[in-house]
This record gives structure tokens, sequence and C-alpha cells, in this order.
């Protein structure tokens, strides 16, 4: 048998004992030992949490051997408030409010991480709540891109400001700013192209849209809000990194939490950058974003199916 | 978090030092490293136990190869464990008896399925003179049809489409289209899904059904985490999938997710995706992608490109300058420029192992390369072929001929002592001697066998830039290796370049797995790819 036909009937062991969970691993009165931290290890890792995982555990395991931490009660509690904690608190997450006027947001993100989608029900959410909303259509490299975004805009009955395939980026954000200063928007959307963060020259063309907007009106962008794929694994931290450097990411949108990834990746990125989540995203249309709520998130982090 | 594993093991194997086996005790850090490697590179948790368990079984008890170093040993049977499970490298489609042949794409939203749609459409025309028809079957997401006609315009292949019809009768319709249009294949972009979206997944199934596809590929995003495997499993229960592409392999995604994949499914990857332009889609290299998934690197790519960019004869003079010993500035300068005859310094720098993330906080671009440039050119030749003559005032005479501080002459002698110590010391061990072919096969593997490219093109740069700026990672270990993380580092890499490229088979060629005719292949894309490089 090759080592990929045991790997694979591992697996279907592994995929029924994940599902039971934390509960799983106490059943049957089962003590508190190595090997079921070990095996809860495991299970923090499904998440994405990376080496997070290894660190909570390891803490737990000093914390047992305490004797602060005794079976699946104390477990699941700490193991809920060391996630919490790793979270900003709840009132720096999740919506706030945008008083500039116009309120410039730019919205960045990797390839195909959720962003045109995410504009769309952002602009479908601030006009639901009567606010005038501009979104401007800054991708002008992808195929259809700007198309994309305009059937979304005409949904949700917002303006939009565009150009043809392959101009200017930075000439669509100066055109939308400018367009809503003169007909008094309120809040001005931009989406921009997908990017990796490793691709120095379309960090630069980033820069440069951010340094045109801040000219054009002293403090826009006010928010620079980078949007994470929730399926995405430990690559997300590095993203968050380089995009902060290169933009000063004010805040995060975690897109496509409606499968089964967790979306684990976030705690490093709040933690290590300090950077608040605003919203996520589950689903496709237009009304699934939520606002951040921290203990909804750890809650669901930690619920296994 | 981007340590090199190379780097990471040069403290983990400290106890492996001098002894003559290798035992549970005495691998078990090195395999703990490996296993955080795989975490890091989102292989999949059980998947990563698993494999550091069974490299565990294979290794215990092995007798240290004399003149081996037991690391090297344990590193080579990690990487050859790992590129057994990637591989075997097939990229061959299953082609219709009676055409058209139908390849289906499927996924993940935003995987990258229209783009890599059209890649393949060009692909399949251009390197197999297909005629290929793209039928547009993801009527959900807005623009989607939209976006796949652009691409088919790009790239003057008919995309078929009709309005009001569910996808699965676009797809049919799509493929009855074919025949009549006398297109031989059929590419089929669904709109993306998630596994437990039940009435897509059904979907799914309902245009396999109605298509009869004879190629059903899952195109997944090199960025996923651990859910990888989940999604991959329904997909592969609810359809038949026969080959994996995996995309946005460009940027620093280790790309754990392939391993993943390939235990779940047992089907090929077949393509990896490196780019948003059409012609960005690569030959998977199961070396290759091992090396990454562990942290080393694009080591491979780079050799390749170095064997296009610089002569043979050019190479062998320095590796022969270096092993006689007699290095001096003059040379130091002919090889800074032979390197940078490779590209731009980001991309050079951007194949190295864990360099990809680091772009933007080491300053290393070319501007740098230009002043240290200036360094050289403001001496005289007497002074590069004498560096012992370089007293204070000459120094500062340098400094101001380059325009810049005396301090950057400083540096750079102490950059170019560092490497002749290297130098000297690789000579005494006898390395001339001690690459022979097997070694630079080896190397050129990925693996390094002695891990010595990895570690000394890592020393280049070290010595490079090591001056100013924060450190590049170094990449300790292997035997020229051990010389090169002693000290600052050196040129030891190019040495360890012009080795292999002087004279000898041609070892690429000689990779057991590869198929004949397809390094040139990649070859030839690499360049097209580069040619438009920078921008996109
Ligand atoms: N399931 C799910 N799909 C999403 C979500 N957000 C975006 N998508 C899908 O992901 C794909 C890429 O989204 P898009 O907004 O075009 O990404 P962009 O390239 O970053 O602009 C599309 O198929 C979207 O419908 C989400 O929250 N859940
Ligand atoms: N950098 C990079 N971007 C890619 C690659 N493949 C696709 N993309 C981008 O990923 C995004 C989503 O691709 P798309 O083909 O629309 O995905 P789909 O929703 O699965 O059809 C787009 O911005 C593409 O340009 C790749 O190999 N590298
Ligand atoms: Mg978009
Ligand atoms: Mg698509």
């Amino acid at each position: 048998m090759g080592l990929f036909d045991r790997l694979k009937n591992r697996l279907t062991r592994t995929r029924s004992a994940l599902s039971d969970g934390i509960a799983g691993l106490f059943s049957g009165g089962r003590a508190m030992d190595d090997t079921l931290l070990a095996e809860l290890e495991e299970l923090l890792y499904t998440s994405d949490l990376g080496l997070l995982a290894t660190e909570i555990v390891e803490d737990l395991s000093r914390r047992h051997r305490r004797g602060e931490v005794r079976g699946e009660d104390d477990v699941r509690a700490s193991l809920r408030a060391t996630l919490l904690d790793r979270l900003p608190a709840k009132e720096e997450c999740g919506e706030i409010t945008l008083d500039a006027s116009p309120t410039v947001i730019l919205v960045v993100g990797v390839n195909g991480s959720g962003k045109t989608t995410s504009i769309a029900k952002l602009a479908h959410r601030f006009h639901t709540q009567g606010r005038q909303v501009l979104v401007g259509a800054c991708d002008t490299f992808r195929a259809a891109a700007a198309d994309q975004l305009e059937i979304w805009a005409d949904r949700s009955d917002v303006q939009i400001v565009r150009k043809d395939e392959g101009a200017d980026p930075a000439a669509v954000a100066f055109e939308a700013l400018e367009t809503a200063d003169v007909l008094g928007y309120d809040i001005v959307l931009l989406d921009t192209a997908g990017r990796l963060h490793t691709q120095k020259n379309l960090m630069d063309e980033l820069k440069k849209i951010h340094r045109v907007l801040g000219k054009k009106k002293e403090g826009a962008p006010h928010e620079v809000w980078l949007v994470i794929d929730g399926t995405n694994g430990q690559n997300a931290i590095q993203q968050a990194k380089l995009f902060t450097a290169a933009v000063e990411v004010t805040g995060v949108i975690v897109a496509k939490l409606d499968g089964t990834a967790k979306g684990g990746a976030v705690f490093a990125i709040t933690h290590e950058l300090g950077l608040p989540v605003r919203y996520i995203g589950t689903g496709e249309s237009l009304e699934l974003l939520e606002p951040f709520d921290p203990e909804a998130f750890v809650d669901a982090v930690l619920a296994t199916d | 978090m981007f340590e090199s594993l190379t780097q990471r093991f040069s403290s983990a194997f400290a106890s492996l030092q001098g002894k003559k086996e290798l035992t549970d005790d005495n691998i078990e850090e090195g395999l703990r490293e490996v296993r955080a490697a795989l975490l890091e590179a989102d292989v999949h948790f059980q998947l990563a136990r698993e494999f550091v368990e069974n490299v565990r079984q294979r290794v215990v008890g092995q007798a240290v190869v004399p003149g081996v170093a037991p690391t090297e040993q344990f590193v080579h049977a990690v990487h050859a464990a790992l590129v057994e499970l990637m591989g075997p490298e097939d990229s061959a489609l299953e082609v219709a008896k009676s055409p058209p042949t139908v390849i289906l794409m499927a996924g993940l939203q935003g995987a990258g399925k229209t783009t890599t749609t059209a890649k393949l459409a060009r692909f399949l025309r251009d390197k197999h003179g297909r005629r290929p028809l793209l039928v547009a079957a993801d009527i959900k997401r807005p623009a989607a049809v939209e976006q796949l006609t652009v691409l088919g315009r790009k790239l003057d292949v008919p995309v078929f489409h009709e309005e009001g019809l569910t996808a699965p009768e676009v797809c049919a319709r799509g493929v009855a289209q074919a025949k009549a249009r006398g297109c031989d294949v059929v590419l089929l972009d669904t709109a993306g899904r998630l596994h437990i979206d039940d009435e897509l997944m059904e979907e799914l199934a309902e245009i396999a059904g109605r298509t009869n596809p004879h190629n059903q590929v899952l195109v997944v995003d090199a960025m996923t985490g651990q859910d990888a495997i989940r999604s991959a499993q329904v997909f592969h229960d609810r359809l038949n999938l026969t080959g994996v592409i995996l995309t946005k392999m460009d940027g620093d995604a280790r790309g754990g997710a392939a391993v993943s994949l390939k235990a779940v499914t047992g089907c090929p990857i077949l393509f990896l995706g490196t780019g948003e332009k059409i012609e960005d889609l690569d030959a998977f290299h199961a070396e290759r992608m091992a090396g990454r998934i562990l942290g080393m690197g694009d080591v491979v790519g780079l050799v390749e490109e170095a064997q296009e960019k610089i002569s043979e004869t050019e190479a062998q003079a320095a590796y022969e300058k270096m092993v006689l010993g007699s290095f001096t500035l003059e040379d130091m300068l002919a090889q800074i420029r032979m390197f940078r005859r490779l590209g731009p310094m980001k991309k050079v720098l951007g194949m190295l192992p864990g360099m990809g993330g680091l772009m933007d906080q080491v300053d290393v671009d070319d501007r740098k390369m230009n002043r240290l440039e200036a360094l050289f050119t403001s001496m005289t030749p007497r002074e590069r072929l004498h560096p012992e003559v370089l007293d204070m005032s000459r120094r500062r005479r340098i400094a101001r001929g380059s325009g810049q501080e005396s301090s950057a002459v400083n540096e750079l002698l102490k950059s170019f002592k560092a490497m002749k110590q290297v130098m000297k010391q690789m000579n005494k061990m006898g390395l001339g001697a001690k690459l022979g072919a097997k070694a630079k096969k080896n190397t050129l593997k990925g693996l390094s066998k002695d891990g010595e490219l990895a570690a000394d093109s890592g020393g280049l740069l070290g010595g490079l830039f090591g001056g100013g700026g924060p450190k590049l990672p170094g990449f300790g270990g292997g035997a020229a290796g051990g010389a090169g993380s002693a000290g600052p580092g050196g040129l030891g890499g190019l040495g360890g370049l012009g080795d292999m490229l002087g004279g000898g088979p041609r070892p690429m060629g000689s990779s057991a797995t590869r198929k004949s005719g397809s390094k040139r292949k990649q070859k030839q894309k690499r360049k097209k790819g580069r040619k438009g490089g920078g921008k996109r």
C-alpha cells in the first residue's frame, strides 16, 4: 500500500473524529492528558489558527499541570478567553460612523478575495442606511471588472464612476472623488484590481492611488479596507502585513465565511498588526454582510461541525 | 514566519552533528521543525503528522553516509518523501476518441476558473494545435459571461453562451455547438460554488452528467488553508476529478494545499497558474513544489535562469578563480555583473527561498546595486587586482569618486574578505572534486544534496547586502554552506553556480520524473513571461 493510500485511509477516520469536536475529545470520561491535548491542538489547526494553535495548547498544558484547567468546560472557557483576547475589543471592531463628507474608502486585496462583491454589499448597506453612495471602478485591469461592479451598482441603485479597460486606476479614483465632492455624495467606495502583496509594481500603483486621493482631499482615503478570503490559510497574514506596509490598511473585511473554513488567520492579523475587523461576508448576495462581532466569531471558530 | 527550513535546521540539527546514525532522539527536533514548516505552508495537519511519521520510519536506523553531513541526509529524506507524495508529474489531458474533448472547470468562488479556462484554451491551441471553444456557463456572478467573452476575444477563440438557459443547458448546447463548428476541445467555465452548497453541487453533477467531460479539473487557489481538504473531497465525490490546477502561485503562498489535493483526489496536479496574464500557465514540478512547501524556495528556477543567461565559459572561469584562490575585487565585480544579468534584483531574489514576502522590507533595489558597482568603477584596475593597496586615503578617494561615504568602501572590503575566506575553506575541503555530477544533479533537483546552492545563493546575497539594511536570511547547512554560514557569507553561491554551469552533463534533463522536452517548453515559457515582466 502506497503512502497515499495510507494517508487517505487515515483521513477518512480523522474527518469523522473531527466532526465530533471538542466534546468528542472528552467523551467517555477521558482524562486530560498529553494525547488529548495533542488532539486538541490538531482540532484547532483545522480552523487555520496556524502556530497559534500550538501556543494555545502549550499554555493549556501548563495551566493543566498547575491544576487550573481540569476538564471540558475549563478547556472551552479557557480557549474562548484566549482567542477573544487575541481580537480587538468589541467596541473597536464592527461598523463605525463615517462622518467625513465625503468619506472615501479604498478597498484592496489579493486576486479573487471578494473585493468587488464586498463593495457591492457595502454600497447596498450604506444606501439602505439612507446615505448617498458613489462607487469607483478602479479595477481597470481584469476583464469585465467594471461591468461586474456596474451591475451591482445598478442592483442597489447607487452611482458609479468608470473608465475603459486599461485606464489609469488613480485617474478613476480622482474622478470619483471629484464627482462626489461636486455632487455632495456621503460615501465613496473605491474598488481596486486584485494584486498579490509581493508584486512591487502593483503595490506601487496602489500607493499612487492613495497619494492622488490625499492630494485631492486632505485626509482621503479615510479608510483603507483589506478584503481577506476567509478560506485562505497562513498566507493571509503575509497579505495583511504587506498591504498594511504599502497603504496603511485601517480595517479588514473577511469574505467567504459561509463555507466550512473558519478564517483563523484573522487572529494573527488582528493581534500582530492591531487591525480591527469591520465586516464579514457570508454569501454572494447583497445583504450577506455582517458587522464583525468578536464573540460570535470565536464561537464559530470553536464550533465543530 | 518565513525562515527557510534549511535555516531552521541549522539550529535544530545541532544534535545530529558528529553522529554515526540517525536515531529517534537525534532527529526529534528536526522532525518538529519539518512539521512546523508544513503547517506554516498550510499542509493539512493530519497529513503533516502522517508525513512526519513516515519520514521517521524511513530514516531511523539509517547509518550516516560517509562524507555526507547527517543534516543533509535528513533533509534529503524529507524532500524525497514529499516529492514522492506529490508526484508523478503528469500534465497530459485526456483526449476524446471522437471529438470534441470536453474539459469541465470547477472550483470555489474566485479560485481563478475563468482565467485558467482561457489559459488552457491558449495552451491547447498554441502547443497542441487544437481548436478550442469556450463555454460561459457561470450565470451567477455578475459579468462572468462578459469576462470570458473578453478573454476569448483577446485570444481570438470563440465563446459560446446563450441567455435564458440553465447552466447545464448552456454546457450541453456548448458541446453540440463545438461539434457543429468543428472545434475539437470544449472548455466549460462554471460558476464558483461552495462544497456545502448542495443545490449548486447538484447542478455541477448535472453538468457532468449531460456533457460527459473527459477531463474534470478542480481549480484551487494556492493560498487556501486547511479547508482545502474538505472542499476537494466533496468536489471529488460529486464529480470524477481527473486533475487539479493550483493558481496564484506567483505570490509567496507556500502552497501546502497541494499536498491535501493530492492526498484526497489522487489526481495529478496538471498545471500551476503563475500570473494574471493568459500565458501565465506553468508545468507542475514535484521537486520545486516540495522545495517551496518546505520553505526552500524555487532554487531550480533560479538555476534555470542562470543557465540561460550566464555563458558556460564565463562561469567556469569564475569558478576556477575561486578554486585557485586568486580571487580579487576584479573577479568580485565580474561576478556581481554576471549575477545582475539574471534580471532585476527583486525578481532574482524572489526566486530564492523564503524571499518572496521580504521584498518590501529589504532594500535590494537596483539602485543599491548601482551604487555598489560605482564603488568598483571608482577604483583603478590595479586596486581591483591588488586590494591590499587600499589604504585610508585611497578609500576616501573611491568614496568621493562614487559619491558615497568611506564606510561604504569599508563594508565592501569586509564582504570581499569574508568571501575570500569562504573560498579558502571551500578550497581546503576540496570542493571541486567533491561536487561531482551527482551533486550537481541533486542540487538542481531543488534539494541541493548538500544544500549548497540554497546555502550559497543566500550567502552571496548576504555578502552583497549584509552591510546595509536588514540581514537577508542566510541559508546555513551543507558542506560548502557550512563554511558560508560561519562568516557573513559571500560569493560562494556563484561558485556553486559556476560549478554547475561549467561542463558536465546538463543536470535538468537527467531528472527521472520529468518528461523529455518539458524542460525546453518550460524554459520558453519562462522567457516569454519575462519579456512582459515588470508591468502586468
Ligand atoms: N460564498 C461566498 N462567495 C463570495 C463572498 N464574497 C465574494 N464571493 C464570491 O467570490 C468570487 C470573487 O469575488 P469578487 O468580489 O469578484 O472578488 P475580487 O476579485 O476580489 O473583486 C465571486 O464569485 C463572488 O461571488 C462571500 O462572502 N461568500
Ligand atoms: N496573480 C494571479 N492571479 C490570478 C491567477 N489566476 C487567476 N487570477 C486572478 O484571480 C482573480 C479571480 O480569477 P477568476 O478567473 O475570475 O476566478 P473565478 O471566480 O474562479 O472564475 C482575478 O483577479 C484573476 O485575474 C494567477 O495564477 N495568479
Ligand atoms: Mg474585483
Ligand atoms: Mg469565473
